[in-house]
């Protein structure tokens, strides 16, 4: 057994844009590709939590719908437990989709609401036609209630979700992924729509969970706060890129990407004596459109440490700088050294 | 009053009539908001910081009814107001809002200039050349091409929609403007954009916000003064030194929804929580609304409701544990 669970090779998801008639005739059958992935590598490993960063249209939700095998990518590999699962058939994609599982972001549209908890955790084991009897389904039920302490689960068992606020709703989705005993769970966004006063206790939990069962998680995020926090290996996605991959602590404290510096710079803190001051971001507009990526290193547009090179040479790849820590960046140096100068004053 | 007093608030109650009975989701508030200030409101969902936002633009949500108090605008109450008076000189030409997912709800079938047109022509009754030349200024000012005008919402970035937006809530030059979650659905680089963009436009228009988000840290950023807001009531009022500042806040909630913000460069070993969920608005418990999650509530807690005490100057926070000495 490897140590790694989940590696991504070289993965791209590109997708064709909708046409009417005349468009198709007049473009002359050239369609501009909508590249949602464009190339990603990053290994999972055995028990640890690894975090996708990234704005809207960056590709953090693509790739988990790859990864959950929602959809087909357009070249490159996915490798589970050592196993090749980029093309499955039906049988094996059901056992993939066991051993791993996904939560959703919304928690008040992820459950059905006519079905009680009960039944809502029972369906993936009708799904899944794992054969047990009644008494042993109700046992693995309040297993797994017991497992993200909705306590006590025979009361949590008959109530229907509308019941049930956001945490505890997130609570009841974790509980459907774990029934199946899973390897690997795919969380994107779990918290979001959660209030912040409780946001933690569901990351807690699914901590807890996490380090209890051993699992691996794939947590996709915009919110660089709760995985610094929670996660062990962030990566951050540029435009369906990886621009840096480290350790938290390290990207978050020593980043040297500078998209990921002007992240870490727009995050507000809670903090006084920030009123008059209009916050100066190292970043120049917009996200542009995956239809239309820069030429060269695609952050290049919105840089304000780009030289010509990164507007005219090939697109930098992720170089090791510092323990596991990589980046795409072929300026990182002067970026630093700039960086600091700045911060000095 | 306060002698640069824009807006005042006087002991007002809004509740939700609904078939189960009054929700009292604004329930005896009283704050004043001064000429040039922000003043946010923060609080967990449901806490009634919308509802008092749409209170004070006289324009309560169905089955919402005021049930007492006052909204002083200028010295003058404005919830006896005929809904003409209102629209002619008060909502919008005084007080604007941009609500809560604004930008998601712009018509996908008309321009943008047609939607901010339609705004301009309910209020005013500028010559249509003029109103055009006004909305192309205004864009202006919030960093938007004049172009825009003839593009479609789904041709725009969130951010670019959220501008259009508060452009649309400026153009009739109105003194308070009731921001409400402004940034929540955008990302982290567009909502320190659209911050900036929010303090440019405050000093140029000489404006006075209100500024309502559940997040404490985005506060920090903009608010001069700040309202917890908890099941329909302010639990503490402070400056932004006072609430922010090396004391720290002083109402048992506010400490625990401060610490449970996230902070990207404090590493923690326990993030905090808050256990329990906001009461039932129906029937709101007896004594200190928070004393069910408090860790900190005694036996007066439970009996008794505590009015806003002041600490110091300009710091009043509504807990018993002040006066316990």
């Amino acid at each position: 057994m490897t140590d790694i669970i989940l590696s991504v090779k070289n993965l791209k998801k590109y997708f064709e844009p909708h046409q009417s008639f005349a468009q198709s005739i007049a473009g002359g059958g050239q369609k501009k590709l909508i590249k949602a992935i464009d190339g990603i590598s990053f290994d999972i490993r055995r028990g640890e939590i690894f975090g996708l960063i990234g704005e809207s249209g960056s590709g953090k939700t693509t790739t988990g719908k790859l990864v959950m095998k929602l959809l087909e990518p357009t070249s490159g590999q996915i490798f589970f437990n050592g196993e090749d699962v980029t093309h499955l058939g039906k049988e094996k994609l059901k056992e993939y989709r066991r051993k791993v599982q996904m939560i959703f972001q919304d928690p008040y549209a992820s459950m059905n609401p006519r079905f009680k908890i009960k039944d809502v955790l029972e369906e993936p084991l009708i799904i899944h036609k794992v054969r047990a009897t009644i008494e042993e389904r109700t046992k693995m039920i309040v297993k797994a209630l017991e497992e993200v302490k909705l306590t006590p689960p025979d009361e949590f068992m008959g109530r229907w979700p509308h019941m049930l606020s956001g945490g505890q709703r997130q609570r009841v989705a974790t509980a459907r992924t774990l029934i199946l005993n899973p390897m690997m769970l795919v969380a994107d966004e779990p918290v979001s729509m959660i209030d912040l006063s409780t946001r933690a206790e569901i990351l807690h939990m699914m901590r807890d969970v996490q380090k209890e069962l051993g699992l691996s998680y794939l947590y996709i995020t915009h919110d660089l706060s709760t995985a610094r926090y929670f996660t062990d290996r962030i990566a951050v996605m540029y435009l369906g890129r990886i621009v840096e991959i480290g350790r938290a602590d390290d990207i978050i404290d020593n980043p040297l990407h500078p998209y990921t510096q002007a992240l870490i710079e727009a995050v507000p803190e809670p903090v006084t004596g920030k009123i008059d001051i209009i916050k100066e971001l190292p970043i120049y507009g917009e996200i542009p459109s995956p239809a239309n990526i820069p030429k060269g290193c695609r952050f290049h547009t919105r840089c304000p440490y780009a030289a010509d090179a990164c507007k005219d040479e090939p697109e930098p790849e992720l170089t090791l700088d510092g323990e596991e820590h990589y980046h795409a960046c072929r300026r990182a140096y002067e970026v630093q050294a700039e960086r600091k100068k700045k911060q000095a004053v | 009053m306060h002698m640069n007093s824009l807006l005042k608030v006087e002991n007002l109650q809004m509740h939700y009539f609904t078939s189960k009975g009054a929700v009292r989701a604004i329930d005896d508030i009283s704050f004043e908001l001064r000429r040039g200030e922000t003043i946010g409101l923060v609080g967990e969902s449901g806490c009634g910081k919308t509802s008092l936002g749409t209170s004070i633009l006289r324009m309560p949500t169905p089955p919402g009814r005021y049930v007492s108090g006052k909204i002083l605008v200028d010295g003058v109450d404005v919830i006896p107001l005929p809904e003409k008076e209102v629209r002619r000189n008060i909502r919008w030409q005084k007080i604007s809002m941009v609500f809560q997912g604004a930008m998601n709800c712009l018509t996908p079938v008309y321009t943008i200039g047609r939607q901010m047109m339609e705004t301009l022509n309910e209020h005013s009754d500028l010559p249509r050349s003029d109103a055009e030349d006004l909305i192309r200024e205004y864009l202006g000012y919030v960093g938007l091409p004049p172009e825009i005008v003839q593009r479609y919402p789904h041709e725009l970035s969130g951010g670019m929609k959220q501008r259009a937006v508060i452009a649309t809530a400026l153009f009739l030059k109105p003194e308070i403007v009731i921001l409400d979650e402004p940034t929540t659905a955008l990302d982290v680089i567009v909502q320190a954009q659209i911050i900036n963009l929010l303090k440019k436009l405050k000093k140029q228009f000489s404006l006075s916000f209100i500024f309502i988000t559940h997040d404490l840290a985005l506060e920090a950023e903009i608010s001069d003064r700040l309202c917890v807001m908890y099941a329909g009531k302010i639990v503490e009022m402070g400056s932004n030194a006072q609430i922010y500042g090396a004391q720290g806040p002083k109402h048992p909630y506010t400490e625990r929804l401060l610490g449970a913000t996230p902070r990207l460069f404090k590493k923690v070993e326990q993030l905090q929580f808050i256990p329990g969920t906001p009461p039932d608005l129906i029937a709101p418990p007896k004594g200190c609304r928070f004393s069910p999650r408090c860790d900190k509530a005694f036996d007066r807690c439970f009996q008794e409701e505590p009015p806003l005490i002041e600490i110091e100057p300009g710091h009043r926070s509504s807990c018993w544990l002040h006066q316990r000495g």
